[in-house]
């Protein structure tokens, strides 16, 4: 039995900000149940002393000089938002009414 | 067809240098033969024939005046789609970003603007390049020029199909499992991936950013050479930007040779459960290295088996993290639900339109890797396999220069074979990915036809990080070997592209 259900893969969608039509919900459930059923088997390559990799080339200390460069304009910045006015992207209601 | 579009890269930098054509008429060759065949194999999202032949324009005057000019000044070029650009629109293959045009170019952009290579255009993808096919791009398929029916390899299919069928002679990919690849071999053409941090980041739409690297897809190792040269780098913009130079790869694409050469046959990529006609090509491959010079050994990855379970749950959680910024607040799409929605509502509902099925796919599985409860078991572990696959790649480079496996397991599938079986999809990707996730270089070099589909064949040589030299080194000489048989170039095997 995988541990990926439907409330699961709402869980995960309301999580990700995709609001999932329940077609999507029965597809994605049984896709992702095989996938993680799947790549589960990672756990059988590895055991606790093994280090993890984040990164392919590490480097440190990545920092430019403290010196203001150019940047994009204020217009530019606002040249692609959906909505914007007084030099401001403008969007709905952050907080709910209740 | 113009004589003039079936020149590779270098022949064309070089009739250019002596003004023996000019860079207009280069440029509009390439922008005929678009108009001619691009309906048919649909490479580019967006074409900018004005501003290319401005470019080219430019270019012709100033070689006219005497002015020194890089190497591929007027050279013509075509771009990924996920890079940005201030004077196209940027989609990554995604309805969420159609008609965006971005505020700053990429570093690589800014590149070839300076060297003066005229765009073509920008080039069709994989919906943020997350396929194997272009069959995710929001903007329907590019096709593969050798056979209409058949996928150009993704996700950087519409570059492929583009240099594939003529439209253009180079152009820039990212390889983030496979991208630049794959569509390399399954299209006949030559793709690298530099290793990571090789080539600036700044500006490419981030699918995962410890895997992405952009890199050149070209007609030939040479021309490919040319074209790494032009765009790798230290880029103060992308803090992974390695600092040194990695030398000059046209030069080690002239040198050439395979001659005391280690080759390292990787065990776990040899060629098991591959379609016979890709097995029958890399065995004869093998022959050809031997006889010139080189040697082979076999090395042993064992930790390969677990390359695309670590992969695909490292790159779905980056993912999930950096497609985060399409909330429909700084850019692209905004859907608003009827009433008085919340902006949490709004992002739910635009990313529910804008997004399609993969990318779902793919955050959600992501979100899942990262979330608690999952996260040392899925995320955790796959990091740890990641180190694994370092230490295999640091032993087999003890033994080895360069490893070699044929770059993927078939020819091109049919379209809908597999968009709709997920795990099949990513199965494509077998033998690109380990590179990926140790941030080595890798090239896909043609190899000639399977036998049961007369479909182009890839080989994949690999080398350590910061060794990009050695694979132009080794695919050159290999490439020039092969010609030498044929008494013709790989795509001159092509069929004639029918179109209506």
């Amino acid at each position: 039995m995988s541990e990926i259900t439907p409330e699961l893969v709402r869980h995960l969608a309301g999580l990700s900000r995709i609001d999932l039509d329940e077609a999507e919900v029965a597809r994605f459930t049984e896709q992702l149940a095989l996938i993680v059923d799947s790549v589960a088997k990672i756990s059988q390559a590895i055991d606790a002393s093994t280090p993890a990799t984040s990164h392919p080339i590490p480097l440190a200390n990545v920092f430019r000089s403290d010196v203001v460069q150019p940047s994009l304009s204020q217009e530019q910045a606002l040249s692609g938002a959906p909505d914007s006015g007084q030099g401001r992207f403008r969007v709905a209601a952050i907080l709910d009414e209740e | 067809m113009s004589d003039l579009i079936r020149l590779n890269a270098s022949e064309l930098v070089a009739l250019l240098a002596k003004r023996e054509i000019s860079s207009v008429e280069v440029t509009q060759a390439h922008l005929d033969q678009i108009s001619k065949v691009g309906d048919a194999v649909h490479s580019f999202l967006h074409i900018s024939g004005e501003s290319a032949l401005a470019t080219a324009k430019d270019v012709d005057s100033r070689r006219a005046a005497g002015e020194k000019l890089a190497d591929l000044a007027g050279v013509p070029i075509a771009v990924k789609d996920n890079l940005t650009t201030t004077d196209a629109p940027t989609t990554a293959g995604s309805k969420i970003l159609e008609g965006w045009l971005p505020p700053y170019d990429a570093t690589v952009v800014t590149k070839l603007r300076n060297q003066l290579l005229p765009i073509l255009g920008k080039t069709n993808l994989d919906e943020f390049a997350m396929g194997s096919s272009t069959e995710f791009s929001a903007y329907g398929p590019s096709k593969n020029p050798w056979d209409l029916t058949r996928i150009p390899g993704g996700s950087g299919g519409g570059s492929s199909s583009a240099v594939s069928s003529f439209q253009a002679p180079l152009a820039i990919g990212s390889d983030t499992g496979g991208s630049i690849r794959f569509p390399g071999a399954v299209t006949g053409t030559v793709g690298i991936k530099p290793t990571y941090g090789a080539v600036s980041r700044y500006g490419l739409i981030a699918l995962a950013s410890s895997l992405d690297q952009i890199g050149p897809v070209a007609r030939n190792v040479l021309d490919a050479a040319y074209l790494q040269d032009a765009i790798a780098g230290h880029d103060p913009h992308d803090s992974t930007s390695l600092s040194g130079s990695l030398g000059s790869m046209v030069e080690a694409a002239k040198r050439g040779s395979l001659k005391g050469k280690k080759v390292g046959l990787i065990k776990q990529l040899s060629g098991d459960g591959f379609q016979q006609g890709v097995r029958n090509r890399f065995a004869e491959a093998l022959k050809l290295i031997t006889h010139a010079g080189a040697e082979i050994v076999e090395v042993d990855c064992p930790s390969f088996e677990y390359a695309i379970d670590a992969y695909y749950l490292i790159l779905p959680a980056e993912a999930s993290s950096n497609l985060a910024k399409f909330d429909s607040v700084r850019f692209g799409m905004r859907v608003s639900p009827e009433g008085n929605p919340t902006i949490e509502r709004v992002m739910a509902a635009t990313r529910e339109a804008g997004f399609g099925p993969e990318v779902k796919r793919r955050i959600i599985l992501g979100t899942f890797a990262l979330s608690s409860g999952s996260f040392d078991k899925f995320y955790g572990a796959a990091q740890k396999v990641r180190t694994l696959i370092q230490r295999d790649f640091d032993a087999a480079f003890a033994k080895a220069d360069v490893l070699v496996s044929p770059t993927a397991p078939t020819t091109a599938f049919k379209f809908g074979e597999k968009v709709s079986d997920p795990l099949a999809m990513y199965l494509n990707d077998i033998a690109t990915i380990p590179a990926n996730l140790a941030g080595i270089p890798g090239i896909s070099v043609p190899i000639g036809l399977a036998d049961e589909d007369n479909l182009p064949v890839g080989i994949q040589f690999l080398a350590p990080a910061h060794e990009d030299a050695r694979l132009y080194e080794v695919g050159a000489a290999l490439e020039g070997i092969l010609e030498g048989i044929w008494g013709k170039r790989m795509m001159d095997f092509a069929p004639e592209l029918k179109v209506n």
